[in-house]
């Protein structure tokens, strides 16, 4: 799980010119891993189990970590670091090397984070695991030690069969998040949170600089109704040349 | 020394998707700046008569692993025969078209090379022969430009943001095909489901006609289906309609649906939130139908009109079928 700054959130770049401010930014839950959290809290509702949540990230991160075990996470592991690396195979090395010693039979990730929107991390740590990894699924079917999983591709969704544990990268349609009752919250607050500092290799993966996109400006309104429509066609064909 | 530049052209049954041919075309800009050669990558089934395609867009060499079993993408097998060639090729760019094999794939063979992969990236530059690419992040609020230290670097690019340019025509590449063994594997890819006739997936598509909440219900986008079938469009959905249940997630454009950048995008009856907004903000020209003069949509499109969507679509339906002389 990762925390994210809320969509709503207005971004502004530091002052060096190359990273990213958010002190004044509300985080929230990575909205895949939403996803994937409540997959993983609906397989322990069916087949037994215990829920862990990892999270690679700063201090404050544990605000966001009450809710997942808010959410019915039984427990969460905080790999804390100053800040959280431009270079997703790093995260992935942190994670990979922290799940090396846990015991599981499914792992589940959102497909991306919607911060730097990379979507690599969870694949990743399955190629470090040596473990099989099925990304962006839409779907899925566990028992007897395997899984089927439904993944959303151009056009349609490819089925694929495989042996756990097993890791899989959630898309949006894999569940509907569940909400916490304030009884929930105030029960996690008693949940344990093992927090491990980690130190961080170089990043191969250099950010230069940041910049803002270029705004679009307001165009013009062609007209009002069906009067219009003309108009728009011929605009479209003469000024714009896109038909 | 400078190595080679290396794309993995993507097929889709017996052919190869226009985001190849994007990914090809980048990779010869590069490779000429460079003065390295071009290779190209085709993994699939039956792709021997249309591989010579890839020359035409540039690439000097194409290796090609055709087998029934490559017919859809298994991370396994794919990551295992692009070890290969890479350790064969050594070369320092990898391209990827950032589509849902690629974004699959990239990180995969990260890991494996101990490299780093630019993600999703809209614009890639050489300094010092080293790959600097700009991507967006922070659903589309900045645009990073990042470069990656390590060698061979690898970037994804977004669909329908490169040119696809047919800059050698007649060129014929060599062809050079690959023995594939199958691996074990712990996985089994058993089918690829269709979501039924549209042949397009949003991000490859040149005509997007979206509807959302003020479309009304899901039997209305019937007039967007025909104007989408009118201009050789697909259609879209905004969170509003898809989370209502009146399109599938498949549909979805913004923040946890696709990015698009369409050619031209027509939203219906979309207010235009940034949940929105950051999917499809990348479009060349975005027309804007809605009966709300203030809806925010308004204040970046590039032409609107204000009226009622259920007049104005079809409306708009008859007048492109002139256009297009389909009456």
């Amino acid at each position: 799980m990762r925390r994210v700054p809320d969509t709503g959130t207005r971004i502004r770049i530091a002052s060096d010119g190359k990273s990213i401010d958010t002190s004044d930014a509300e985080f929230v839950i990575n909205p895949y891993e939403e996803y994937a959290l409540e997959q993983a809290v609906q397989l322990k509702e069916k087949h037994g189990g215990e829920v862990t949540v990892v999270t690679l990230g700063p201090e404050k991160t544990t605000q966001v970590i009450m809710k997942t075990l808010a959410l019915g996470a039984d427990k969460a592991v905080h790999l804390k670091c100053d800040r959280v690396p431009d270079d997703p195979s790093l995260v992935a090395r942190a994670l990979a090397s922290e799940l090396k010693g846990l015991d599981f039979d499914v792992l589940l990730f959102g497909k991306k984070g919607v911060d730097d929107d990379n979507q690599q991390v969870g694949q990743m740590v399955a190629e470090l695991l040596g473990i099989p990894s099925v990304t962006q699924i839409v779907k899925l079917e566990v028992s007897d030690g395997k899984a089927v999983a439904h993944r959303e591709v151009e056009g349609g969704s490819i089925t694929v069969e495989t042996t756990l544990p097993a890791a899989f990268t959630a898309e949006k349609d894999l569940t509907v998040p569940r909400y916490a009752s304030l009884r929930e919250l105030v029960a996690a607050r008693k949940k344990p949170i093992v927090v491990r500092d980690v130190q961080l290799a170089q990043s191969s993966l250099e950010v230069v600089s940041i910049q803002y996109p270029q705004q679009r400006s307001p165009g013009k309104i062609v007209g009002k109704g069906v009067d219009a429509v003309p108009i728009l066609v011929r605009l479209l064909h003469e000024e714009a040349k896109v038909i | 020394m400078t190595g080679e530049v290396l794309v993995f052209a993507e097929s889709s049954g017996p052919t190869f998707r226009k985001a190849a041919f994007e990914a090809v075309t980048e990779g010869r800009r590069l490779a000429d700046l460079l003065r390295v050669s071009e290779y190209a990558l085709a993994i699939g089934n039956s792709l021997t008569d249309r591989v010579g395609e890839l020359g035409k867009y540039g690439a000097d060499k194409i290796i090609l692993a055709d087998d029934p079993s490559l017919g859809l993408f298994h991370p396994d097998y794919y990551r295992q025969i692009a070890l290969d060639v890479i350790k064969r090729v050594s070369p320092s760019i990898i391209l990827i078209a950032a589509t849902s094999t690629g974004k699959d794939l990239a990180p995969r063979l990260a890991i494996h090379l101990d490299t780093a992969v630019a993600s999703e990236c809209t614009q890639l530059e050489l300094e010092d022969g080293k790959l600097i690419a700009t991507r967006p992040a922070y659903a589309g609020k900045v645009l990073l430009r990042v470069r990656v230290n390590s060698s061979p670097s690898i970037a994804t690019l977004r669909p329908n943001v490169f040119t696809a340019k047919e800059t050698a025509p007649g060129k014929k590449p060599t062809v050079e095909p690959v023995e594939f063994k199958r691996p074990n594997s712990p996985m089994v890819v058993k089918e690829f489901v269709s979501q039924g006739a549209k042949k397009l997936d949003l991000t490859e598509a040149s005509v997007i006609i979206s509807g959302g909440r003020g479309m009304g219900g899901p039997q209305n986008y019937k007039i967007l289906e025909e104007l989408a079938e009118v201009m050789g469009g697909v259609v879209g959905a905004s969170r509003a309609s898809v989370d209502a249940g009146w399109r599938p997630h498949s549909d979805q454009v913004g923040q946890t649906g696709r990015t698009v950048s369409p050619t031209l995008y027509i939203a219906a009856g979309i207010s235009g939130a940034i949940q929105h907004r950051v999917g499809m903000i990348n479009s060349k020209v975005i027309v804007a139908i809605n009966k709300d003069p203030e809806a925010p949509i308004f204040g970046f499109a590039d032409y609107g009109i204000v009226g009622d969507v259920f007049e104005v679509v079809p409306a708009l339906t008859r007048e492109m079928k002139v256009f297009y002389g389909k009456t």
